[in-house]
C-alpha cells in the first residue's frame, strides 16, 4: 500500500515538477505566515515577527531540500541534471569526448560482437518447441567400428537406428537426421545445396510448423517411399522468390524429380548450430537418390544417421542414457554387419550407447570455434581494460584542472559524496554513448566475423540476434567500464582540501603525489597487459606461419581438383577403368597442362579410407586398433603431385587387371609396418571388411604426404593403381597441374568432359584454397590476435608517452634548477628516460609473468610451438620495449629543449 | 527547548504527528501548535524536521493531505490519517506504552 502510493506520488511529482514545487512553496509560506501571526498577537512588531519566525524555520530552501530528499524522484531528478550538465562540459571539451566515446566504442563494441557470436554458437537454444526437452543419443567412446562414414555427424547404421527406435523407453519421440549435399542441377556441371536426411518424426518431435504446404510425418518414411521434399524458407526465398506457386512443382535431386510438399519457418535451421539446410528428405528415399551403387540405407556397414529426440515427462538424460546402455549389447549384436571377422566383431559388440543433452543442438562449429572465441573474448576485453585505463589517466589529468572549481564547490556547501556523484555521471555518460555506438559497431562487425569464418564449400549460417544476454552483456561492460575509469578519478578529484587548492598561485595539492602514483599504477599495469596480448600475437601469428610453410609432401600450388561422377553412366568395372583412363588421356592432351592423374581420394579432401594390413605371412595385423590409409591413383599421380618417389618405380602399363597387384608406400609405412628403410620387394595382405586381398608386392617408396588433414601426425599410406581396382568408384578425381589462368583451364577441362561424354557431373576445386580454407580458423587467430596487439600495444604506449610527459611537466622547476647548475642535455633525457625505464621494467616484468600464465589458454590452437615458447617472450618484450623507450625519448627531449629560465618562473 | 527536540528521535516525532491528527485534520502550522500544546510546552518541534516527517508518513500512505482554505483565508494543505495511519497509531502507541513500561521497571528497580 505504501509503496503503490509512494510510486505514484512520485511519479505525479516528476512530471508536475513546477506545481510539486509551487504547492510546496506555498505550504512553507503559510507556515511562516501563521507563526508570524502567533509572534505579533505575543507583542512583536510585523518585522521581527517575521524575522523570528524564519530564523525558526532556518532557512526556507534549506528545509526544502530536506523534504525534497526524502522522496525518491528527487534522485532521479538530480542524477539527469547530472547527466545534463555531463553534457555540457563534454560539448566543450569535443576532442576528449569524441576520443573517449570512439575508444570506448570501439573496445565495447568488438567484445559485444564476439559475444554476439558466441551466444549464437553455444549459449542460444534451438528455435524449436521446449528445447530442454531434448537429448541426443550416441555411441561413447567407438571402438571397433569400420565401414564407410558419411556426413558431419555419422554415428549411426540405419540398422542400428532402427533397433534404437524399438528399443529405447526414455524417448516420447525420437527422430534419426544426417546432413548431405544435393546437386539440384539436372545436367552437367553441378550445383550443390545443404540438404538433410531426416527420418519421419523429424519435424513432429521439434514442434515445427510450415508455413506453406506440409512437412514430412511418419507416413512419409517407409520403405517404398516417394512423397517429396520440404524446403527451408531461405531456400524459398532464394531459388522461387516466395512464390506460393512454388508448391507442388518439381526438384531435380542427384537427377531424380522430387516435389515440393512444404516449406519450414523462416527461423528453422536444423539441429546444427552454424549450419543451414535448403532440402530435406525423408531417409527412406535415400537408396533412390544416391543409387544403388552407393546407397548407406540398406548397409550394415554404412554410417551416416545421428539421433535426438524429445524426453518423456519425469524421465532425465542420465536416466534415458542408463537404460540405452543396459540394452546395448542387445542392440549391437543384432545390427553387426557380416562382413566383420571374429575380432572386430568382439569389438563392436562391446559398444555402449549414451544420452547426451541437446537443447542447444549439435555443431562442429562450436567444437571447432568455441575456445578461440572464448580466447578472442579474453583478449578483447583486455583491450577494453586497457582503453579504460588511458580514459582513466586522462580523467585524473583533468581532475588536477577541476582543483579549483571541486574546492570551491565543497566551500560552499556541496558534500564530498555529491560531488562524486556528479562527477561519475560525467563518466556514465561516455560509458552509454560509447556503449551504444559500440553495439551499433558490434551489429556489422560480428557479421564481418561470420563472413570470415565462412568456408567457400563449408558454407555457414549464425543467427546473429540480438537477444537479452547480448544487451545484459553490453550494458554491464559499460556499467563496468564506466566504474572503472570514473571512479579512482572522482574520489581523487574531490580528496582537496578548499582552503588549500583556493589559495591564488597554489601549485596545487600535496594529493597530487598520491595521483601521480595512480596514474603510474595504471600505466604499469597496460604495459604488462599489453605485452600479454603482443605475445598471444605472437604466437597466433608464428604458429599460422608453421602452418603455412608446412611441407605437405606434395606441391599445393597450381593444382587443379576436377571431381567427376559417372554412376549416370552405369558402366560395368572394366568399362569404368577404361572411360577413367581415356579420359585421362583427353585431359593430358590439353595445351597447357603439365601433368594430370585420376586419384580416389584427392589429397586433404576429407574423404577417406583405412584397412589393416597384414605383412608377408603374419596372420593378425601388427596393431589391432590401428590400420593403414589406402588410395588408390594413376601413373603419374606422384609427378604430377611433384611427390618425390625415393625408391623403386611408379606404377605403369604393366600394372593392369590380372597381373600380380602391386602396391606403392610412403616411408612412415615403411618405418612402422615394413620396419625397414626400403620395403620394395615385400609382401603384404590387406583384410577389407572381412575378406583378404593380396598379396600385394611393395614396388616403390614414396615421400610422407598429408592425407586428411594439415595437422596429423604422419600417416602410414597404401597406394594402389587404378587399373588394379576391384571395385573402381564411379565418383574420382583429376588432379590437373597447370600454370594456365583458372578460367581458361576450366572451360577447356568442361569441353573435354561433355566431348567424352555429357551425361557426367562435374566440379571443380583449387587445392591451393582448399588448404587454405583448412586454415581458416588459424588465420582468422592470427588476424584477430594481432589486430588486438597492436592495439594494445598503441594504446599503453599512448598512455606511457602522457604519464612522462605529465612528469616532465610536473618537474619543471626542478630541471631548469638542474639545467642553471650546469646539467647538460644528455643527463636530463637521462632523469627522463630513468623515470620512464622504472615503469617500463615493471610493467615489462610482471606482463611476463602474466603472458606466462595466460598463455596456456592457447595451447591447443598452437602448431608447431609450445605455449611457453622463451623466443616469442623474448621478442615481444623487446618490440614493447623499443617501442615504449622511443615513446619516452619525445617528451625526454623536449625537457632538455626546455628554456631554464622558464623553467624556473614556472611555479 | 533545543535539548528536548535533539532528544526527538524520528520514529516518536512520527508518533507525535499522527496522535495529534487523531482527532481532526490540521494544516502544518496546526500541528506544530497541537504537539506544543498537548506537551505542555516540553516539545517545540522546529519545522525543519516537521515538513520531512510530513513527506516521509505521506509517502508511507499513513497520511493524505487536502488543500483548503485555513483561518487566515489563505490556501493551507490540511493533512489527516490514513486508515493505515490509525492502525499504524495503535500499533505504535502499543509499542512505546511497552517499552516505557519496560524502562521504568530497570529504573526502579537500579539503584
Amino acid at each position: 500500500m505504501g509503496l503503490w502510493t509512494n510510486l505514484s506520488a512520485g511519479l505525479r511529482s516528476l512530471f508536475g515538477k513546477r506545481r510539486a514545487e509551487q504547492e510546496l512553496n506555498e505550504e512553507l509560506r503559510d507556515f511562516l505566515e501563521k507563526s508570524a501571526v502567533e509572534r505579533m498577537r505575543g507583542g512583536m512588531t510585523r518585522e521581527e515577527a517575521h524575522r523570528a519566525a524564519r530564523m525558526e524555520m532556518g532557512g526556507v530552501e534549506a528545509v526544502k531540500e530536506n523534504v525534497r530528499s526524502v522522496s525518491w524522484e528527487t534522485h532521479i531528478e538530480t542524477l539527469w541534471g547530472d547527466l545534463r550538465f555531463g553534457a555540457r562540459l563534454l560539448r566543450f571539451n569535443p576532442v576528449f569526448a569524441g576520443t573517449a566515446i570512439l575508444s570506448l566504442a570501439l573496445g565495447i563494441g568488438a567484445n559485444t560482437a564476439i559475444f554476439q557470436l558466441l551466444d549464437a554458437v553455444r549459449l542460444r537454444t534451438l528455435p524449436v518447441k521446449n528445447p530442454q526437452e531434448l537429448a541426443r543419443i550416441s555411441i561413447e567412446q567407438r571402438k571397433g567400428l569400420s565401414g564407410d562414414f558419411n556426413g558431419r555427424f555419422s554415428d549411426f547404421t540405419n540398422a542400428i537406428w532402427e533397433e534404437i527406435r524399438t528399443q529405447q523407453q526414455g524417448f516420447s519421440s525420437l527422430f534419426a537426421w544426417s546432413s548431405a549435399t544435393f546437386n539440384i542441377s539436372p545436367a552437367g556441371e553441378v550445383h550443390s545445396v545443404q540438404g538433410l536426411w531426416v527420418s519421419g518424426e523429424f519435424f513432429e518431435t521439434l514442434g515445427v510448423a510450415p508455413v506453406l504446404g506440409r512437412l514430412l510425418a511418419p507416413t512419409d518414411d517407409h520403405a517404398g517411399c516417394g512423397s517429396g521434399v520440404v524446403i527451408s524458407y531461405s531456400f524459398w526465398q532464394r531459388e522461387y522468390g516466395g512464390d506460393r506457386s512454388a508448391l507442388g512443382r518439381n526438384i531435380s535431386i542427384n537427377r531424380h524429380p522430387f516435389p515440393i510438399i512444404g516449406v519450414t519457418p523462416p527461423d528453422f535451421f536444423g539441429v546444427e548450430v552454424g549450419r543451414y539446410f535448403d532440402l530435406a528428405l525423408p531417409i527412406c528415399a535415400e537408396p533412390v537418390v544416391d543409387g544403388a551403387e552407393y546407397a548407406m540405407l540398406p548397409r550394415r556397414s554404412a554410417w551416416w544417421l545421428a539421433s535426438m529426440g524429445r524426453l518423456k515427462p519425469g524421465w532425465t538424460v542420465e536416466r534415458a542414457g542408463a537404460q540405452l546402455r543396459a540394452v546395448s549389447p542387445g542392440i549391437f549384436e543384432a545390427t553387426l554387419p557380416a562382413a566383420y571377422n571374429p575380432s572386430s566383431a568382439k569389438r563392436f559388440v562391446k559398444n555402449k550407447l549414451g544420452a547426451f543433452p541437446a537443447g542447444s543442438g549439435v555443431s562442429d562449429l562450436r567444437e571447432e570455434y568455441e575456445s578461440p572465441l572464448w580466447l578472442l573474448l579474453g583478449l578483447a576485453a583486455v583491450v577494453l581494460v586497457i582503453a579504460s585505463a588511458n580514459l582513466a589517466n586522462l580523467l585524473l589529468a583533468r581532475a588536477s584542472a577541476r582543483e579549483k572549481e571541486m574546492g570551491m564547490r565543497m566551500a560552499v556547501g556541496a558534500s564530498r559524496g555529491r560531488l562524486i556523484r556528479q562527477l561519475l555521471a560525467e563518466s556514465l555518460l561516455l560509458a552509454i554513448a560509447g556503449a551504444a555506438l559500440g553495439a551499433f559497431l558490434a551489429h556489422s562487425l560480428s557479421q564481418v566475423l561470420v563472413a570470415s569464418m565462412n568456408k567457400q564449400q563449408d558454407p555457414l549460417f549464425v543467427n546473429l540476434g540480438t537477444d537479452w544476454r547480448v544487451l545484459g552483456f553490453t550494458t554491464g561492460l559499460a556499467v563496468l567500464t564506466c566504474i572503472f575509469f570514473g571512479l579512482a578519478p572522482a574520489i581523487q578529484a574531490t580528496s582537496v582540501s578548499p582552503g588549500i587548492v583556493l589559495k591564488e598561485g597554489g601549485r596545487g595539492t600535496t594529493d597530487g603525489r598520491a595521483r601521480f602514483g595512480l596514474r603510474r599504477v595504471l600505466v604499469v599495469s597496460q604495459i604488462a597487459l599489453s605485452l600479454t596480448l603482443l605475445v598471444g600475437a605472437l604466437l597466433f601469428g608464428r604458429s599460422l606461419g608453421n602452418l603455412a610453410r608446412l611441407d605437405a609432401g606434395f606441391q599445393r600450388d597450381g593444382i587443379l581438383v576436377t571431381d567427376m561422377d559417372y554412376a549416370s553412366l552405369n558402366l560395368t568395372n572394366e568399362q569404368r577403368v577404361a572411360f577413367g583412363s581415356e579420359l585421362l588421356k583427353r585431359v593430358k592432351a590439353i595445351p597447357g597442362t603439365d601433368g594430370a592423374a585420376i586419384v580416389e581420394y584427392a589429397p586433404l579432401s576429407g574423404n577417406a579410407s583405412f584397412h589393416d594390413v597384414l605383412m608377408g605371412a603374419s596372420s593378425a595385423p601388427a596393431d589391432e586398433d590401428k590400420s593403414s590409409a589406402f588410395n588408390i591413383v594413376s601413373p603419374g599421380f606422384f609427378a604430377t603431385l611433384a611427390t618425390p618417389i625415393l625408391a623403386g618405380r611408379d606404377f605403369d602399363e604393366h600394372d593392369v587387371a590380372g597381373a600380380p597387384l602391386v602396391a606403392i608406400v610412403n616411408e612412415t609405412f615403411a618405418r612402422k609396418m615394413a620396419k625397414s628403410e626400403n620395403p620394395v620387394g615385400m609382401t603384404f595382405r590387406v583384410r577389407r571388411m572381412g575378406s583378404m586381398l593380396g598379396p600385394f608386392e611393395i614396388v616403390g617408396l614414396v615421400k610422407d604426404t598429408k592425407y586428411v588433414d594439415l595437422r596429423e601426425k604422419p600417416e602410414d599410406i597404401v597406394y594402389t593403381p587404378i587399373a588394379q581396382a576391384d571395385h573402381p568408384d564411379a565418383d574420382t578425381q583429376i588432379l590437373i597441374r597447370s600454370k594456365m589462368p583458372l578460367a581458361g583451364l576450366i572451360s577447356a577441362v568442361k569441353a573435354t568432359v561433355s566431348g567424352t561424354n555429357g551425361n557426367l557431373d562435374v566440379s571443380f576445386y583449387v587445392m591451393k584454397e582448399r588448404i587454405e580454407d583448412g586454415l581458416l580458423r588459424d588465420r582468422l587467430m592470427a588476424r584477430l590476435s594481432g589486430f588486438f596487439g597492436i592495439l594494445a600495444v598503441l594504446l599503453a604506449v599512448i598512455g606511457l608517452y602522457g604519464v612522462v610527459s605529465y612528469m616532465v611537466a610536473r618537474r619543471r622547476n626542478e630541471i631548469g634548477i638542474r639545467m642553471s647548475l650546469g646539467a647538460d642535455r644528455r643527463s636530463i633525457i637521462a632523469l627522463v628516460l630513468r623515470e620512464s625505464l622504472l615503469l617500463l621494467a615493471i610493467g615489462l616484468t610482471l606482463g611476463i609473468a602474466l603472458a606466462f600464465a595466460a598463455s596456456s589458454a592457447a595451447a591447443s590452437l598452437l602448431f608447431g610451438l609450445k605455449a611457453h615458447d622463451a623466443a616469442t617472450l623474448i621478442m615481444a618484450t623487446l618490440i614493447l620495449a623499443v617501442i615504449a623507450l622511443a615513446a619516452s625519448y619525445i617528451p625526454a627531449l623536449r625537457a632538455a629543449r626546455l628554456d631554464p629560465l622558464e623553467a624556473l618562473r614556472h611555479e | 527547548m533545543t535539548d528536548a527536540s535533539a532528544t526527538l528521535v524520528q520514529g516518536t516525532l512520527d508518533m507525535l504527528i499522527l496522535k495529534t491528527l487523531a482527532l481532526e485534520p490540521l494544516h502544518g502550522w496546526g500541528i506544530s501548535q497541537r504537539i506544543q500544546q498537548l506537551s505542555h510546552g516540553v516539545f517545540e518541534v522546529n519545522p525543519g524536521s516537521l515538513f520531512p516527517a510530513f513527506r516521509r508518513l505521506e509517502r508511507a500512505g499513513l497520511l493524505e493531505c487536502e488543500w483548503r482554505t485555513s483561518e487566515n483565508n489563505r490556501r493551507a494543505k490540511y493533512y489527516s490519517l490514513t486508515k493505515a495511519g490509525r492502525q499504524k497509531l495503535k500499533s505504535e502507541t502499543k509499542e512505546w506504552e511497552r517499552q516505557v513500561a519496560a524502562i521504568a521497571r530497570i529504573l526502579q528497580t537500579a539503584s
